[in-house]
Formats: C-alpha cells, structure tokens, sequence
C-alpha cells in the first residue's frame, strides 16, 4: 500500500528527471568531448583530459573563419528578415487589400517545402540570372525562408492586439505616428525580438539551403560537415560549449531581470 | 483646472447617419447635448448608442450628418484633434505603460507643461496615488477603470465618453462608481455622455436620458420624466416594469379622459395626451398599484378586480401578478410593512391606483417592445 502510495507521488518527479537527463546528456557529452585529447582523428570516444582545445580554439583557421562568416550572414538575415517580416505582418493583420490571401499563401510557401527542394530551386534561379554563388546568394537564400517565420511570429503577437488600444492613444491627440511609435510598436516589440532570434538561429544552423548555393564560402555548419569526414576536432566542442553557455547566461540575466521587476511592484 | 481654454460647449448632432451595408445602426440623428450636462444614452444592444459615441469620438465614419462642438464642426477631424476624450469599454489601457504614464499620455502627446504635478492632482481625485508605478494587470478592475477615467480627464476635454465604463464591474462595485463618476462629474463641470443598457444606472448618474431603439431617439428627457411619463410602449418597457391597457376613450369628466377597458371605466389626466376620442394606450408602473381585499372603499379612482396568480417576497416589497377576468396580467409591487398578511394565489382582491399615476402612450404602439430586450446581456 505504501509503496503503491509512493509511487503515485514520485512518478511524475521520476519521469521529469529522465526527460531532462534524456535532453541534456548530448550536451553534457558535447562539453565533456571539448576537454578531451583525441587518439586519432575521431573525438568520439574519451581519452585524456586535456585544455588544448581551449586554450587554440582558431588552431585550424577555417574554425573560426566559418565560425565569423556565419555570424555575419546570421546578423544580417536576421536585420533584413526581421524588417520587411514585421512590415509584411502589419500590412496582413491590419489592412483588407486585393492580393491579401495570395500574399498570406505565398508567405507560408517556403514553411512547407521541403529544404532540399528550396536549395535546389534558388541554386536554378542563381544559376540562371548569373548571379555568382556565395556571401550574398546564402543571404538571399535564407531569408526567403526567415522571412516566412518572422511573419508567423509576428502575425500571432499582432493578432492578439487589442485594436481599441490604438484608438484610445488616438484619442489622447497621439497622431498615426505617434501611436506606432508608442503603443503599436513597443507592445509588438517582444514578437518582433522572438521572431529576430528565432530567424537568427534559423539562419545560423541552416545547412541544406546554405550548400546549395554557397560557392565557396565556408559557413560554421558546412565547416563542420566537412570535417566529420576527416574526423571532428575538439575546437568544435569547445565552439559548441561556448554557445550553449553563452545562451545560457542570457537566459538566466533575463529571468533575473524578470524576478526583480516583480520585486519592484510588489 | 481648464482656464485657459474656451469654455466647455454644446455638443450638437446633426442628422447624423451610419449605415453598415443594409442595417442602419444611426438613422438620422439630430441631438444636442448641452455644456456641464450628464448625459446618457440608454438602450439595449444593437441600438446604436455605441456607434454614436465613437462617431463623436472620431473612431469611426459617419455616413452622412454632422458633429459639432459650439460652432466649430469637427465632423470630419481625426480624433486626435478633437477636444473629446473617451473612457473605453474594457478600459484599453496601454499595458506597457506605468498608471502614471498611462494618465499622462494625452498631455505628453499635447506637449504640456508641468505634466508631473497635473498627472499627481488626477492620482488623487481617483485615490490611486499610490499605485502610480504598477502596471495596468496589477490592479484590480475597480481601480482600472478609475484609471482609464483619469487618463481621459486629465486632458480636460470639452466632452468625455464613456461607453458602458462600468458593465466589467461587479454590482455592488458598480454602484460605489456611479457615484464616484457622479461626483467627478459635478466637481470638474465637463459634459459627459455616458452609453449604457442599463436604466438603473443611467437614470441614478444623468441628468438628461435619451432612450434609443433601432438607431433612433424613441424619448428623450430627465429620468423622471421618462419614467413616469414613457411615450412608447419600448420606453415604458425598457424602465422598469409596468401594465399597459388597451382601451377606448369614453368621454370626459373635468381635467380627466374617461376610458373603457372592456366593461371597465379607468380615468387618466387630460394634460397627458392630446388623444380625445377611439383607441388609447395607457400604463400604470406596478409600484403605484395598491392591493386590497375586495369590498374595502375609500380607494383611488382607478380600480380593477382580479385574483392573485403569484406571490413574490422579494424583501424590499412584495410583488404580485394579478389576473383580471379577461386575463390580463397585472402587476403589483408592495411596500414590504407587515410581511405576515401577505396575498395567496387565488385570493379575489381589488387593485386600485390614482388617475394622475397613469401615463398615455403615443398612438400605434407595439406593445411588446421593448420587452424580450431589456434583460439580456
């Protein structure tokens, strides 16, 4: 009886805990590898620990090249997709125009082809206006399809707005552009960060569109692909565990900021 | 507070008309709202009484007519270069901003001086001063919806709205905000005009009451006076609840019309209706009928036999239905003095009221309306 007690109490706690093992154990491995001093090629299994990787994380230069070039595509798919994906939003959500359904259509197109087809597509196109493979044609290629996320996220964000929150600041002499500026868009503003984060990372580790149409330019996944062959270095790792902990750290300052404002206005 | 703008004008409605495709939501309005009143536009839903405040408000485009403050026509200004300011259903709050910010939005959009000790004076007249720092889901809804009244008012409009402010509030919260919004209405001296379906609440707050029905004013006066005096059968309906006969004018006696309601002879005061002869529509609210046993004398003029269908002890007064003999209900409120000597169903009992108690209705009424719409929502 006890025991039938007991578990009906700890099962969910039991299953909680193996779930989060289940989700962060890859991690853990990809952490533990960093520090690892590889026998061979292959940083799969452990040897000895070892600081080599972090302490000449650039050793082989194409790491950190790759590692800036994605960065830079990243930032500027993410201005560019976050910009014209909010303007596309407003004019969806908020204005009735010819063109509206095939606009909304064409806009969720790219989220229900498959990668493999819109890399091979854009790769015809390129190749058939002349427009020479690399930095730029990866940018292109990939906002066609942030674009399309940041609609959705911001559409949702847009759509729960209360109209009658414009009307009130209009109402309080505030002109059209007033009311964007401050009601319209500081309550939009949390969507528009989501959908600029989630377009970076989109962006980030996009890796089927990408190689289609990269050329020769070298991004962090492509990199990364390429080297799997040959056998992984643990400067990857370490890249990998950066990363990890750098978002982690962002987490935890916006929870803390979070706690204390709550504090404030308690 | 407002001493260096003009003083508060007239609001003036002219033919104001909107139509939305085939249903015409404002037919042909024509209103003015006097400066300093507190003015309410009663109705049930659907009637118009909100289109007509957002086209003064400039939220929305009326089909054709004219607004105009004073002399100035505003019709076609954008609303935020209208001196009228407007309390919104459900508040619609900036949930971004501070309590403080929220109230000091309109005079930091006019760019106005000394903004800090205005926006503290307003915190005070609505008692929030010290929630300034919260954000609007902080508070409870009695002290939002004090909120959105400051933040309006604080601009000093020459005409505030207030579209059903309090329909989100609980009963006992709403009657604490009546009262409220009265005070601040007497205090400041701007026009109000305030939208509601509720009657109890309209006639309680305004002074002038315009009561709509299908885009148009069906009666239009002091709460009293549409109350004792309703003109329409959906006026006498939609106040309250009352008994209305059908019947035929027999002759005149004095100052009184003789009327016939099948085999019996009521009497109603000439001055009530210009109708002197045929068919008459005429009511009596419940709580000016008494009831008695049959065979007691000395009663009011009007009287009417009958016997008890309902007895309902509602606390305050007693409320019966009684069926005449040609089964006609009639209903009866009694001042609730002496709870054991209550009527029975079935009782026979005599129901009698004073001619001057009675109201006459305009010719050719329907008169059910009003009736399936006053309790919904």
């Amino acid at each position: 009886m006890n025991i039938i007690k007991l578990i009906r109490e700890k099962t969910l706690q039991v299953f909680s805990v193996l779930i989060i093992v289940y989700l962060m154990l890859p991690l853990a491995v990809i952490i533990l590898l960093s520090f690892n001093k590889p026998k061979g090629r292959q940083n799969t299994s452990w040897n000895e620990f070892s600081l080599d990787a972090w302490t000449n994380i650039c050793r082989d230069q194409t790491i950190c090249s790759s590692f800036a070039t994605s960065i830079k595509i990243g930032l500027l798919v993410t201005l560019i997709s976050t910009i014209v994906g909010t303007m596309i939003s407003f004019a969806l959500i908020r204005h009735r125009y010819r063109g509206r359904g095939t606009t909304s259509l064409l806009i969720f197109l790219p989220l229900a082809t498959p990668e493999v087809i819109l890399g091979a597509s854009l790769l015809a196109l390129f190749l058939n206006i002349f427009i020479p493979l690399g930095f730029w044609t990866i940018l292109l290629a990939q906002i066609t399809f942030t674009i399309s996320f940041v609609v959705v996220v911001v559409n949702a964000r847009l759509a729960g707005m209360d109209p009658r929150l414009e009307q009130a600041a209009m109402d309080l002499y505030a002109t059209p552009l007033q009311t964007f500026r401050y009601v319209t868009f500081p309550i939009a503003l949390p969507g528009i960060m989501a959908a600029a984060l989630l377009s970076f990372s989109l962006s980030f580790d996009d890796f089927i569109v990408t190689t289609f149409n990269s050329g020769r330019v070298v991004t962090f996944p492509i990199y990364i692909w390429g080297a799997a062959q040959r056998g992984i270095p643990p400067q990857v790792n370490v890249i990998a565990s950066l990363m990890f902990l750098g978002s982690l750290l962002l987490v935890l300052v916006a929870s803390l900021i979070s706690k204390r404002r709550k504090a404030i206005y308690a | 507070m407002a001493s260096n703008r003009p003083k508060v004008e007239d609001l003036h409605l002219v033919n104001l008309t909107k139509t939305f495709g085939d249903f015409k939501a404002v037919d042909n309005l024509t209103l003015t709202i006097p400066a300093g009143s507190f003015f309410a536009l009663l109705g049930p839903s659907g009637c118009g009484k909100t289109t007509t405040l957002r086209m003064v408000a400039g939220l929305e485009e009326q089909t054709s007519g004219q607004i105009k403050l004073g002399d100035e026509d505003i019709t076609f200004l954008p609303p935020y270069k209208r001196w009228v300011n407007t309390v919104f259903q459900s508040y619609a709050l900036f949930p971004h901003l501070s309590i403080y910010e929220n109230v000091a939005f309109g005079l930091r959009r006019q760019k106005a001086k000394d903004i800090d000790n205005q926006v503290k004076a307003m915190l005070d007249l609505v008692e929030l001063s010290t929630q300034a720092q919260k954000k609007p889901q902080q508070l409870s809804g009695g002290q939002q919806q004090r909120v959105a009244v400051a933040r309006a008012l604080i601009n000093e409009p020459d005409v505030l709205l207030l579209d059903e402010p309090l329909g989100a509030l609980d009963l006992k919260l709403r009657r604490q905000m009546q009262l409220e919004l009265k005070r601040i209405q007497t205090e400041v001296g701007i026009t109000f005009v305030h939208v509601t379906h509720d009657q109890e609440e309209a006639m309680t707050m305004a002074d002038t009451i315009a009561v709509m029905n299908e885009g148009r004013i069906e009666q239009l006066g002091s709460p009293i006076q549409i109350y004792e005096h309703p003109k329409t059968a959906f006026v006498a309906n939609f106040l309250g609840q009352t008994n209305l006969f059908e019947g035929t004018v027999a002759g005149i006696e004095g100052d009184e019309l003789v009327v016939k309601v099948k085999d019996v002879t009521f009497y109603v005061p000439l001055a009530s209706t210009e109708i002197r002869s045929g068919q008459i529509v005429f009511g009596v609210r419940p709580e000016k009928v008494k009831i008695v046993d049959q065979g007691k004398t000395g009663l009011p003029k009007n009287q009417i036999n009958g016997s008890i269908k309902l007895t309902a002890f509602v606390g305050v007064s007693t409320q019966y239905e009684v069926i005449t003999n040609w089964g006609q209900e009639i209903s009866a409120f009694e001042q609730n003095i002496d709870p054991s000597d209550l009527g029975r169903p079935g009782q026979a009992v005599t129901l009698a009221w004073e001619p001057r108690h009675s109201f006459v209705l305009d010719p050719d009424q329907d008169l059910t309306a009003g009736l399936d719409t006053s309790w919904d929502e």
